[in-house]
């Protein structure tokens, strides 16, 4: 009877509070106590999601801003993927790219939006250029300190069982610097949507920030709602998709098993 | 780039194509060594001094010594894992080791197991292997009584298992000299024994030489053919330990012949006051005398 109860506390006790939350705010809005200019209802956000869903707009808008995040993640990542391989292998890479990268890395990207509009325009090019600086320094760091921080000692004993050059990096580099290597990635996917949202709501003709730019012309509160939401499910999934990599990739460690060790 | 780093390189040139067998050329089962005054230092300080040794094949050499002493240098050197400042080091068949082949007839385990964890038991056992390894390495986890635990992460064995996991992958190597750094000195009383039995088990299956480095004077009199005491970079003592095989676990042959090696380690520790500083090269392995 305890025990029942325990399982059913854990698992319906988190929801309560945001559920009470919602009720409140669909209570407060239909009373009239909200305006719903400064806050539409939560039933009229999912009646704007409905709307825009059934015409098509919404998935449109959701495939635009899902292209140029996936585009500007895969070539930052890439970039600083390749560089922290690098600076993380040779000694000549670290003292030839480290400290640049680390000078370029304190520049905050998003101040230089004005810059980049004055280059690239307000078109796709500019948008996507801005999420690769975003993605790119994560993913360099924490490459470079994967690598360097494999086990002096596995390194030994691999070169010592005759691994050296690709074999020595797929068997053992590779894998030792992944634990690291996808923490950037984490971090990354963090920074790639906050940079597009940040692009998208200060010049765009297309995607999530435009949508909820025009709604906000147009007063329309609920749609506006929406796009953030949107976004937030969006930071949800590709977090997500970083927690699936990590327990796939790094089974063998026991903080990352599910339920495998046992 | 170090002539070592090197040498390795070559190493594995060597070896990406070769996966031992039974068929080749080797006659002689174990590698004979011959150091002829190795010496090493380490910027001042001299760790190795005119080491001059014979060691016929087959034999299992028991190396005991204080920390600092110099066994595990001696035995990295050996390897190729780190350069000689002095000396020769020749093989049986007249080979210097560092070349490929030696390397190749060479296999190391370490204090510590070092298998990659991100690693399966069986694909730590054939790392560096290409080919059909796999049935050669289940028949290597079968010597090592773990073929239960071929697919299994390191991080779910014991540590006596994982030894064991080094140990297999030592062996599927086929190696002619096996050179074995205090690979029993972290485990329990009963899991070490259990060890030198199979250490030695598979010793007289494939007759390769052995370098056996250890603090425990108890197991160097239990396994070795011989036991050296290294003595601050020099041989202090060379024992041959004639007792027949199996031998009986503190029986009283071995224990006279381990007072015998006790007695001149620790007497060397009283009269030693001046070499303290030697122990800051090897302070990880702990000082433990006796079982």
């Amino acid at each position: 009877m305890t025990h029942w109860r325990a399982q059913a506390a854990r698992r319906f006790l988190p929801w309560l509070l945001p559920l009470l939350i919602v009720v409140l705010w669909q209570v407060s809005v239909s009373t009239g106590w909200l305006s719903s200019r400064v806050m539409p209802a939560p039933a009229a956000v999912i009646e704007a999601g409905w709307r825009l869903g059934s015409s098509g707009e919404l998935f449109y808008h959701l495939g635009v801003s899902f292209r140029r995040a996936i585009i500007g993640f895969a070539i930052g990542g890439g970039i600083g993927l390749a560089l922290g391989m690098i600076s993380g292998l040779s000694r000549w890479g670290e003292y030839l790219l480290d400290s640049t990268v680390q000078m370029v890395r304190n520049i905050p990207h998003l101040a230089l939006i004005p810059l980049v509009i004055l280059w690239f325009g307000i078109d796709e090019t500019a948008k996507i250029f801005l999420v690769v600086l975003g993605t790119a320094f994560p993913i360099y760091l924490n490459t470079f300190h994967g690598i360097r921080s494999i086990d002096r000692n596995l390194m030994e004993m691999a070169r010592s069982y005759g691994l050296t050059g690709w074999p020595l990096f797929i068997h053992v580099i590779l894998p030792g610097a992944m634990p690291s290597i996808l923490v950037g990635v984490r971090y990354s996917l963090g920074l790639m949507w906050l940079t597009l949202i940040v692009s998208e709501t200060i010049s765009a003709s297309e995607g999530i920030g435009y949508l909820a730019m025009n709604a906000r012309e147009f007063l329309q509160t609920d749609v506006v709602v929406l796009s953030i939401l949107l976004y937030a499910a969006l930071g949800k999934l590709a977090d997500e998709a970083a927690r699936y990599l990590e327990r796939r990739w790094l089974r063998w460690n026991p903080a990352y098993a599910t339920g495998a060790a046992a | 780039m170090s002539t070592q780093s090197l040498h390795l390189r070559e190493v594995s040139r060597h070896q990406d194509h070769t996966v031992p067998s039974n068929t080749d050329d080797r006659t002689a089962p174990g590698l004979a060594l011959s150091l002829d005054a190795v010496d090493k230092s380490f910027g001042e300080h001299r760790v190795l001094k005119q080491i001059d040794l014979e060691i016929p094949s087959g034999q299992i050499v028991a190396i005991v010594g204080r920390s600092g002493c110099g066994k595990s240098t001696l035995l990295r050197i050996i390897a190729g894992l780190e350069s000689h400042s002095g000396g020769h080091i020749h093989t049986g068949d007249g080979a210097r080791t560092g070349n490929n082949a030696t390397a190749d007839q060479t296999r190391m385990m370490f204090q510590d197991d070092r298998l990659l964890p991100w690693k399966t038991v069986i694909n730590n056992v054939g790392l560096g292997l290409s080919g059909n390894w796999k049935p050669r390495a289940l028949e290597a986890l079968a010597e090592v009584g773990l073929v239960d635990h071929a697919d299994k992460w390191p991080a779910q064995l014991s540590g006596g298992q994982k030894q064991r996991v080094a140990l297999a992958r030592a062996m599927i190597h086929q190696p002619r000299l096996l050179l074995l750094d205090e690979p029993l000195g972290a485990l329990d009383a009963l899991t070490r024994l259990e060890m030198q039995q199979l250490i030695e088990r598979l010793w007289q299956q494939h007759g390769f030489t052995i370098l056996l480095v250890t603090h425990d004077v108890a197991e160097a009199v239990q396994l070795g053919d011989r036991v050296i005491v290294l003595e601050s970079g020099v041989v202090g003592m060379d024992l041959p330990v004639s007792l027949a095989r199996p031998r009986e676990h503190a029986s009283p042959g071995l224990a006279a012949m381990e007072s015998t090696v006790l007695h001149r380690v620790l007497a060397r520790e009283s009269t030693d006051e001046p070499h303290h500083d030697e122990r800051r090269h090897d302070t990880r392995a702990p000082l433990r005398w006796a079982l």
